[in-house]
């Protein structure tokens, strides 16, 4: 199939390069599903967002910079994380607000960069046809994609094509996971506890699956549900939209 | 004197919240109704947003002209009867009260909620003079009794479930409450209180608004026990941070619709009374003496630097109660003044932030203060702010520095950075049982309360190369 489609650059993210690269290979369905050009810059590590939540402004810079020159060359920008992709949106221009050189480049990187679904829906206008899932699944909205990119409707509408696929409502579906990234482990009793009373909203729903948008997010709740003893398994939304979640689920035996 | 230090064991105090049973479900009943009833009355109110506009807008006005403001109040409270007192700073502020106190020889003052009057320290200064102070809100009785200090700027005892208050007033009241029931309890304060309120040399109040055209100061309770306390005796103080100004009382009812409905969900306060210099001839009461002190604590500096929108802050709560860190620690955990996500923002600008550093650090950024606030301060970008101040003022522990710094050295170099992580993440599976690690050296933060997915066995990029070559595929 020859691609008709925009050039997409992929930005797999950190935590999926390194922990789950299934979900990197599901975007990349996707991606060329729809019909895009996709090519994966190999000067990708991390967009920086613990320097820049941890006020390392230096550092968090250099690596503007850096995933700028990386991927201004493409139509867009997509990645399979709201946090990382508002990073890239709100950050970046924040920080290099003031440099009359990378500013300009930020705003304009800035402009061209999705997270996943909402890129499908609000961009591509593409829905994935044929997806066939067995199961009931309950929503979390991961704050940074809710909050700053306004992801809520599209991966529930998504998702809502996928046949078979039951989806239950989560109390507190908005709510905070207690992820935060470096604050899990700097607060970890918060964090514990936060992450506690959102499994046992998680398991109250009865649900066979979780999905969230963000691996930080999933790695957090998952953990938390496994020590808990639960049996909820856990995969990232985009794995679902893909059909590629018919095998082992995050922490399961690969 | 200064604001309380809040750092010492900010994490022993949130590990001590987080243990005590009865305190998350005091917090869950009182946030948990509050973000029930917010949430019906901004969706009743078919305008919310444009009202949320505006009150920033009213703000941003005022702060951006503050000194035109300032003595337009000036003037106009002083034709009006009042005498208004500038204090630059909590001591100031304080032995300004105390002086004022003194010379109307005050044997006891009574008091309605304030939490300037908190941020200035003003109890510990009446005691330190010899002044016996009244509070007249119900839970700043309460915590009174219990020798404690406010754990909400709106619900000060919220901290405290019904049973705890049942026995602080069988303690306390003189006689005890004859039934533990909440009516009967709350009679039991009335008559605690009413004694209270009719001999009070004094009455100190704070301020929701200053109305600078007319010199009026503002207060808004459900308990009527402002009026209570700046009506009968001869002398009223208002204590007010100077941010508090409107320019007229249209925008004080513009302000009132966000803060009564984002604090508790009403449409309107109890009370809501305009308090416009002292007794006047032919007035039926009113206090013979008016006084205001300005307060400004670190507020004109805070004009100036990247905390400037913090001034916007009508102290509703509702930031607090849409925390999830101050649902799972409540306010005293802070140490601060002011809890929640304000508290942190205001409470280095206050204590100075080496003693503070842990509270913009303690929060996950997950945005829904800022979602919530009346008069959209980005809180987030504002403690997001502390910490790079405090990353470059060198605070933070040497550990998280260098680790920070050398992740970031590694992911500045691609190559490297994926040598690294490949390595690394067959470093980490030789960790797990299953799919799981239940313990891991460097962050054992993690896995002290969850555990750890193992990672795949080659990273996305080592599958995509080897795919593009191909020489493999995914797993």
């Amino acid at each position: 199939m020859t691609p008709t489609g925009p050039t997409v650059g992929l930005f797999v993210t950190c935590l999926v390069d390194a922990i789950r690269p299934r979900i990197g290979f599901a975007t990349l369905r996707l991606l060329e599903e729809a019909g895009c050009r996709v090519e994966v810059p190999p000067q990708q590590t991390c967009c920086g967002q613990p320097a820049f939540n941890s006020g390392d402004d230096a550092d968090t810079a250099a690596l503007a910079r850096q995933v700028i020159a990386a991927f201004e060359p493409y139509d867009y920008v997509v990645l399979p994380s709201g946090s990382c992709a508002g990073t890239i949106r709100h950050g970046y221009p924040e920080l290099l607000a003031n440099d009359p050189d990378w500013g300009p480049r930020a705003r304009a990187l800035s402009a061209k960069t999705h997270e996943i679904l909402s890129f499908l829906v609000d961009v591509l206008g593409h829905v994935p046809q044929g997806r066939r899932l067995e199961a009931s699944a309950t929503y979390h909205d991961s704050c940074s994609g809710l909050r700053e990119l306004g992801i809520s409707a599209q991966p529930r509408r998504l998702l809502a094509d996928v046949e078979g696929l039951e989806m239950r409502p989560l109390e507190g579906n908005d709510v905070c996971c207690g992820f935060g990234g470096t604050f899990c482990v700097k607060y970890s009793d918060i964090s514990g506890a936060i992450v506690d009373e959102k499994a046992e909203a998680i398991e109250r729903t009865g649900a066979d699956l979780l999905l969230a948008g963000d691996l930080g997010c999933l790695m957090n709740m998952a953990g938390k549900l496994k020590r808990r003893g639960s049996s909820v398994r856990c995969f990232h939304t985009v794995e679902v939209v893909a059909g590629c979640a018919d095998g082992p689920a995050i922490g399961e035996e690969t | 004197m200064s604001a309380p230090a809040p750092q010492a064991g900010f994490k022993a105090r949130a590990a001590a919240a987080i243990a005590d049973p009865t305190l998350k479900i005091a917090i869950d009943r009182t946030t948990g109704t509050a973000e029930r009833k917010r949430a019906a009355a901004v969706a009743a109110f078919s305008e919310f947003e444009a009202a949320r506009a505006r009150g920033k807008a009213i703000k941003d006005h005022v702060i951006a002209h503050l000194d035109h403001y300032l003595e337009t109040f000036e003037r106009n409270a002083t034709a009006a009867g009042a005498k208004v007192h500038w204090a630059a700073s909590d001591a100031e502020a304080c032995a300004i009260v105390v002086r004022i106190c003194r010379e109307a020889d005050a044997k006891l003052v009574t008091r309605s909620k304030s939490m300037l009057g908190e941020e200035i320290g003003l109890p510990h200064a009446l005691a330190d003079a010899g002044i016996e102070r009244a509070e007249t809100d119900l839970a700043e009785h309460i915590i009174q009794l219990a020798g404690e200090r406010p754990s909400h700027i709106v619900w000060p005892a919220m901290h405290r479930t019904r049973e705890q208050v049942a026995e602080l007033f069988a303690e306390g009241h003189h006689p005890p409450p004859t039934a533990f029931d909440p009516a009967t309890m709350v009679q039991s304060a009335r008559h605690e209180l009413r004694t209270k309120f009719l001999s009070a040399d004094v009455g100190i109040s704070g301020a929701n608004f200053l109305v600078a055209d007319t010199g009026a100061t503002c207060t808004v309770t459900n308990e009527g026990n402002a009026e209570l306390t700046t009506t009968p005796p001869r002398v009223h103080i208002v204590t007010a941070g100077i941010e508090k100004l409107v320019p007229s009382t249209a925008h004080a009812f513009a302000l009132l619709r966000l803060l009564v409905r984002s604090a508790t969900g009403g449409e309107l306060t109890q009370y809501t009374t305009f308090h416009c210099g002292p007794k006047r001839p032919g007035d039926a009461d009113g206090p013979e003496e008016m006084h205001i002190v300005l307060v400004d604590n670190g507020r004109s500096r805070m004009l100036k630097d990247e905390f400037r929108e913090m001034l916007r802050c009508i102290r509703c709560g509702a930031c607090m109660n849409h925390c999830v860190v101050y649902r799972q620690i409540g306010g005293h955990a802070y140490g601060g003044v002011y809890p929640g996500p304000m508290g942190a923002v205001l409470t280095p600008v206050l204590a100075g932030l080496e003693r503070s550093r842990d509270l913009p650090s303690a929060c996950t950024m997950n945005g829904r203060c800022a979602e919530v606030c009346p008069v959209q301060i980005p809180l987030p970008t504002l403690l997001r702010a502390w910490r790079g101040r405090s990353w470059r003022e060198r605070l933070e522990p040497s550990g998280l520095r260098y680790g920070i710094g050398l992740w970031a050295a590694v992911a500045r170099r691609p190559r490297l950075y994926r040598f690294a992580s490949g390595a690394g993440v067959r470093l980490l599976r030789r960790l797990g049982k299953g799919g799981w690690i239940s313990r891991l050296p460097l962050a054992g933060g993690w896995t002290g309360s969850r555990d750890f997915p193992k990672p795949a066995g080659r990273t996305f990029m080592e599958l995509y190369r080897a795919e593009q070559s191909g020489k493999g595929g995914p797993s």
